[in-house]
């Protein structure tokens, strides 16, 4: 299998190194070569991170170059803008329709622009989903984040069972069942 | 059985089936890592070291009592370490010793980008430098291999790319090692004059040795194939030229420390054209053009940051033009969490216009608007000596507009020597520690002042407040950091009068496990007058909305209540979530 190219973007706290890992045993439990590269430290703390994910026959460089992205999972509106050149251009872009203001907008210094969507779509194709009203029909903000990834999972080839299996061994005994049900229920959801 | 692993965790995974007994570290981004996962494993003893001179000369002791060491640390820690460094050289082994040093190319999360080979050359250690996840583990192996033959220690160096890169591991078993007899030997390990001049003979000896057998070490490999370029690279940077070039020639260097002169000499005598990719310094492209010998690198590339396959291209490839441009788009740098009691204790300074000489630690943040009360970040500890350098510059008045702030593991790591520079010179000077019961940018490691190990087992808690007052500080006053009036007081109390003054604010970080946030903050919209002022304590929970009233948003907020300290006109309120 040619390499295939997955950005997860947020901002840190979303839970971006999970969702990567996720990916990354999926692939591997696929029988696929991976690599994945996270971002670990300060900029975990409110800041835009990026983490790449790449499985294939046999994996080179750890990072995802631009324009090379099968596949872009941002969990924000304005991280989907800041990383959306890094998209092939067949390439898919799954965005949270979550804003989150960053420091030099809330001071005032810089503006979020209304647009982001609109915007993306001029240029590519973007499959939206609202990840935090999903969660709530589960009664759980938290996991908006396994949500997401339940949406964006019909654009990889792997079935459906070896998302769960993975799901099971990485998330918190605790919130096992919780997270393959909002797994679930982002699968469930269609392209707008 | 093969698993994906971090690069950290299969250097730890390394050290244990290596069968290393003692391993001693501090917290460094990209390094930290290595110690929580080798502190899993029961076979080997593992601890988190004030700082990193403490660590170094942990795996030292150990390592002459006779068991195989590790030491791990970021860029910067080896710089802390480098006083026992120097010599450990000199010394030699007893049993193994391996010291994990991670650069930060690029600045993920440090105040500098120093290239660790720089100094290894300067003490003459041997550093081996992997390339993914099974080499940072193979090459882990083979550096007590080295150690042990060589009687040297040995740097594993790594970088932040692959310190937090995954890629796929195959496990093997443990070996035990066992331990070696300690001989007293005063030649050896008392490094006076008459020994060291004999150590130091043997440190040049042993490098010249080094030198010649690791052309033929497995780790320094040559791949040829079309010999019109031919790349020498290490590390990650390997990656990067076999994805952008894979019909290239490329000579992989495992050993960057000393370099394989002969194979480097054959490689190229066997290429058109030589290049050396190496992040960061010219280290092996000097060494190189010392020989005589052409080749390129720096030249074309930049010493800062990281390099990826695609600006290889570009560089000496064909032109890649970008399918998309980037959008210009508002930055996002990291900021100090919701509920943060850094937060708390800046707004106090910000508001009586109080400059802070800084320190390392996620209060650096501190440094930036709309809080900006940071003036200065240097390095561990600084924060301290440098406010009483401007003391004794600029007089006691001067200081009374400043204080240092310096987080609670930063302080027991150097901060504390600062400190007793201060009491001994007579300062008049105010120190704040911001002690958030945790080492908190690394991502939550234990300390001496805890009460836990890194192993999670119970230990005395060192007392800030008692350690003050016992190496003579006059005045020592613990806060909670959230009582932001009390706060007011204090500084502006302690900042006026003539005595040192330690302000120990205390409240745990937001993101410290085990804490229950039963109340969240909520705007009245009926009540606020839009005046800004909530916005001014940068707490990314608190915003804007449509109307431009402010408003909260409940799933980041904590409610820890420090904006409505800044209402005038009480329209928030801490209400049960």
């Amino acid at each position: 299998m040619k390499t295939f190219n997955v950005l997860i973007v947020g901002v840190g706290g979303q839970g971006t190194l999970l969702t990567s890992r996720i990916i990354g045993k999926t692939a591997l439990n696929n029988g696929l070569d991976v690599k994945m590269s996270e971002v670990h430290g300060m900029a975990q703390r409110g800041g835009s991170v990026v983490t790449f994910v790449r499985f294939g026959d046999y994996v080179i460089e750890p990072v995802v170059e631009i324009g090379e992205a099968d596949v872009i999972i941002s969990f924000e509106q304005l991280e989907a803008l800041r990383y959306a050149h890094y998209l092939k251009k067949d390439g898919v872009l799954i965005v949270n329709n979550c804003r989150i203001k960053p420091m030099s907008v809330l001071t005032g210094a810089s503006e979020y622009p209304n647009d982001v969507l609109s915007t993306l779509r001029q240029e590519h194709k973007v499959c939206v989903i609202d990840a935090l009203e999903v969660a709530k029909t589960l009664n759980n903000p938290k996991v908006v984040n396994t949500v997401v990834l339940g949406f964006a999972s019909k654009h990889f080839d792997f079935d459906k069972q070896s998302w769960i299996d993975v799901i099971k061994e990485t998330v918190p005994q605790k919130t096992i069942e919780l997270n393959i049900q909002a797994f679930n229920a982002g699968y469930d959801i269609t392209n707008d | 059985m093969k698993k994906i692993m971090l690069g950290n965790e299969a250097i730890a995974r390394g050290a244990y089936e290596a069968g290393v007994k003692v391993s001693s570290a501090y917290p460094g981004t990209p390094s930290t890592e290595i110690s929580e996962f080798l502190s899993v494993y029961n076979d080997v003893y593992t601890e988190w070291a004030p700082n990193e001179k403490v660590a170094l000369e942990v795996a030292f002791g150990a390592s002459v009592s006779g068991v195989r060491s590790l030491s791990c640390m970021k860029h910067v820690g080896l710089n802390v370490a480098s006083d026992p460094l120097y010599t450990f050289s000199y010394t030699g082994v007893g049993g193994g010793s391996v010291i994990v040093v991670a650069d930060d190319p690029g600045l993920a999360s440090s105040q500098n980008e120093q290239d660790t080979r720089m100094i290894a050359r300067s003490s003459h250690v041997p550093v081996l430098e992997p390339s993914d996840s099974q080499e940072a583990k193979d090459f882990t192996k083979f550096a007590y291999e080295i150690s042990e033959k060589y009687d040297t220690p040995v740097i594993l160096r790594t970088t932040t790319k692959l310190s937090h890169s995954q890629s796929i591991v195959e496990l093997c078993d443990r070996k035990e090692i066992p331990d070696k007899e300690y001989q007293r030997n005063v030649k050896k390990y008392v490094m006076m004059p008459a020994s060291a001049i004999g150590r130091h003979l043997y440190v040049e000896d042993r490098e010249n040795r080094l030198a010649e057998d690791c052309s033929c070490f497995d780790v320094n490999r040559i791949e040829l194939a079309d010999n019109k370029i031919g790349f020498i690279t290490s590390g990650i940077c390997y990656q990067y030229v076999k994805e952008a070039f894979p019909n290239a020639s490329i000579l992989k260097l495992g050993m960057v420390n000393p370099l394989p002169k002969q194979k480097i000499l054959d490689f190229a005598s066997k290429v058109e054209k030589l290049v050396v990719i190496e992040e960061l310094e010219p280290v092996i492209q000097e060494q190189i053009q010392s020989w005589g010998i052409k080749v390129v690198g720096k030249e074309l590339l930049t010493r800062q940051g990281e390099y990826n396959s695609k600006m290889l291209k570009n560089v000496f490839g064909e032109k890649l033009d970008d399918t998309f441009a980037p959008k210009q788009v508002a930055m996002r740098p990291p900021v100090l969490c919701p509920g943060c009691p850094h937060r708390s204790v800046f707004s106090v300074l910000n508001k009586l216009k109080l400059h802070a000489a800084g320190d390392i630690g996620c209060y650096t943040l501190g440094a930036v608007a709309p809080l900006g009360v940071i003036d200065t970040t240097v390095c561990m500890g600084a924060s301290i000596s440098t406010l009483h350098g401007m003391e004794k510059a600029k007089g006691k008045d001067f200081v009374k507009n400043w204080v240092a702030v310096i987080g609670d593991s930063t302080f027991l790591h150097t901060g504390v020597n600062s400190l007793i520079n201060m009491v001994y010179n007579k300062s008049t000077c105010t120190v704040l520690i911001l002690d958030n019961r945790t080492t908190g940018m690394t991502g939550h490691q234990e300390h001496a002042a805890t009460g836990k190990t890194l192993k999670g087992e119970s230990t005395y808690a060192i007392n800030l407040a008692d350690l003050c007052r016992a190496i003579g500080v006059p005045n020592v006053i613990e806060i909670d950091a959230f009582d932001v009036d009390n706060l007011e007081k204090t500084i502006k109390e302690s900042v006026n009068g003539d005595q040192l003054t330690v302000i120990i604010a205390k409240a745990p970080c937001a993101l410290l496990k085990g804490q229950k946030f039963p109340f969240v903050c909520k705007v009245d919209d009926s009540k606020c007058k839009k005046c800004g002022m909530c916005f001014k304590i940068g707490c990314p929970a608190v915003s804007k909305d449509e109307n431009g009233f402010a408003t909260i948003d409940v799933t980041a907020c904590n409610g820890c209540g420090l904006c409505l300290n800044y209402c005038k006109f009480n329209a928030i309120n801490k209400v049960e979530r």
